[in-house]
């Protein structure tokens, strides 16, 4: 850019602080994966339907889902990327994976890291499993990352 | 739109020549990437309702001054997508992905889409990338962004505007006697969880599909549309989508390339303006690809012009995987 149209613009960057209410299935959902180390969902009571993460509402019965029950730690990858640029909002240093991951006993997908940077070596249809943090801050990366099995 | 570029009533920027608009009504309209094609509509429903006799809808974006991802970003819920499934590229590579593993779509066949696209563009004076001579290997040789999309399967950050005037049929006589009319419209939502569903293809794109050929007539979409503007942001989502949208089979997005049905000499040409791939002035995009279709059967598109256009479709697809399409036609609706 030619030193003269540089002089005309003004460089800032804006920070924004959030609050934001996760509600009551979002509160024990983290609530177990930090304090037992369970991963659970929700059944909806008239298709079965398991959701993970789980919801209030099953999106194609509108039924109030109030049964709660524990899925594995266990999934399938059912689509990943690669994140290769680098920006200072994210989790982790790249290059890293995230994937939508169909848990066992699960109906719905989950999106979580996955410590493996490699495309040739992530797979749709690979397994893999949940890492737990040691020490639990009641974030989503309690569950550090999921690593391949 | 003023979340995008990160300032109120950026519509100032019309400056001086916004004048004519003074103390007349203004309505203003945005709802992500399909505030072009929302603006359509709008214009549409306020002339066809009878309230207004003409109306300019005016579609714009400044992408240089703002990060649209930023503001994407701040929409997704904080928790389940805005580390991982917020802005445009992370979920549309996630749907790249899938879409490719679940059809054994090739990276070729979608470096093809980019390669037609921006050879589309050269003849677009109006067109942001100028890329006569692009090659698949080109494309597939790009830097990686996020797997598996790569610098060129992905549409540009653009700065642009685009207008188009509605007029009911009386007005419509003072003005021109070529005019494209709107024969059918049609929105569909569909949205939870980014991930609750399957996320290969596009439910709202089929959805409003169905809607929109219903009401004008349509029932074999490559024979009865003689060209589409659909909004593409990646190589990958022109192949899904145009299954999507009935113009193949599921799977069948790459073949419909490969058999040359929708590049310009094809049955179906699918964006002679070049698409998203080569211009994205993200408020104006989906209003570009309206416009086209309007061109296209004004039959004023020059050296993008398909011959003897009857029926156009328009398409704009927007944030939370919204679709709204427009077929406009040489013929009104009776
Ligand atoms: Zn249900």
């Amino acid at each position: 850019m030619s030193e003269e149209i540089e002089k005309k613009i003004y460089r800032g960057r804006i920070k924004v602080p959030y609050k934001h209410t996760a509600g009551a299935y979002v509160e024990r959902f983290i609530t177990e994966i930090g304090k037992n180390n369970k991963i659970m969902g929700v059944k909806c009571p008239k298709c079965g339907k398991v959701y993970v993460p789980p919801k209030m509402i099953c999106f194609t019965c509108f039924e109030k889902m109030e049964e709660w029950v524990e899925v594995g730690k266990q999934g399938t990858v059912k689509g990943f990327t690669v994140v290769t640029h680098s920006t200072p909002v994210m989790p982790l240093e790249p290059p890293y994976a995230y994937g939508i991951i169909t848990l066992d006993g699960a109906d719905t997908d989950f999106v979580h890291l996955i410590n493996e940077s490699d495309p040739k070596k992530l797979k749709i249809g690979m397994r893999v499993e949940a890492v737990f943090k040691e020490k639990p801050r009641k974030r989503i990366l309690d569950i550090e990352y999921f690593k391949a099995i | 739109m003023d979340h995008f570029e990160g300032i109120n009533f950026s519509e100032m920027w019309c400056g001086i020549e916004s004048a004519p608009g003074y103390l007349k009504p203004v309505v203003k309209v945005a709802t992500g990437g399909t505030t072009g094609s929302s603006l359509a509509i709008c214009g549409y429903y306020n002339v066809a309702s009878g309230i207004y006799k003409n109306i300019l809808v005016i579609g714009w974006e400044k992408l240089n001054e703002g990060g649209a991802t930023t503001g994407i970003i701040t929409a997704f819920d904080p928790v389940w997508e805005r580390p991982s499934l917020a802005g445009a590229l992370g979920p549309l590579a996630l749907m790249a992905g899938m879409y490719s593993a679940k059809y054994g779509i090739t990276p070729e066949q979608a470096a093809k889409v980019t390669v037609k696209n921006r050879s589309n563009a050269a003849n677009n004076p109006f067109a942001h990338l100028q890329m006569p001579n692009i090659t698949i290997d080109y494309v597939m040789s790009s830097q990686m962004i996020s797997y598996p999309l790569r610098l060129h399967d992905v549409c540009p950050q653009s700065e642009g505007a685009c207008a188009i005037i509605y007029a009911n049929e009386e007005e419509t006589k003072k003005i021109t006697d070529n005019p494209a009319w709107v024969k059918s419209v049609a929105t569909s939502h569909y949205y939870t969880f980014g991930t609750d569903d399957k996320m290969y293809d596009l439910p709202t794109a089929t959805m409003a599909s169905k809607k929109v050929y219903k009401k004008a007539g349509i029932k074999d979409p490559i024979r009865d549309l003689d060209v589409a503007e659909i909004y593409e942001p990646t190589s990958w989502s022109e192949l899904a989508w145009t299954e999507a949208l009935g113009f193949a089979e599921p799977g069948q997005g790459g073949k419909l390339l490969d058999e040359g049905i929708t590049q310009m000499s094809g049955e179906l040409p699918v964006n002679p303006s070049g698409g998203v791939l080569s211009t994205n002035p993200i408020g104006a995009t989906a209003l570009v690809r309206v416009a086209e279709a309007a061109i296209q059967v004004m039959g004023r598109g020059e050296k993008r012009q398909i011959p003897d256009v009857e029926t156009a479709l328009a398409m704009g697809f927007g944030g939370s995987l919204w679709t709204e399409l427009l077929i406009l036609g040489k013929e009104k609706l009776r």
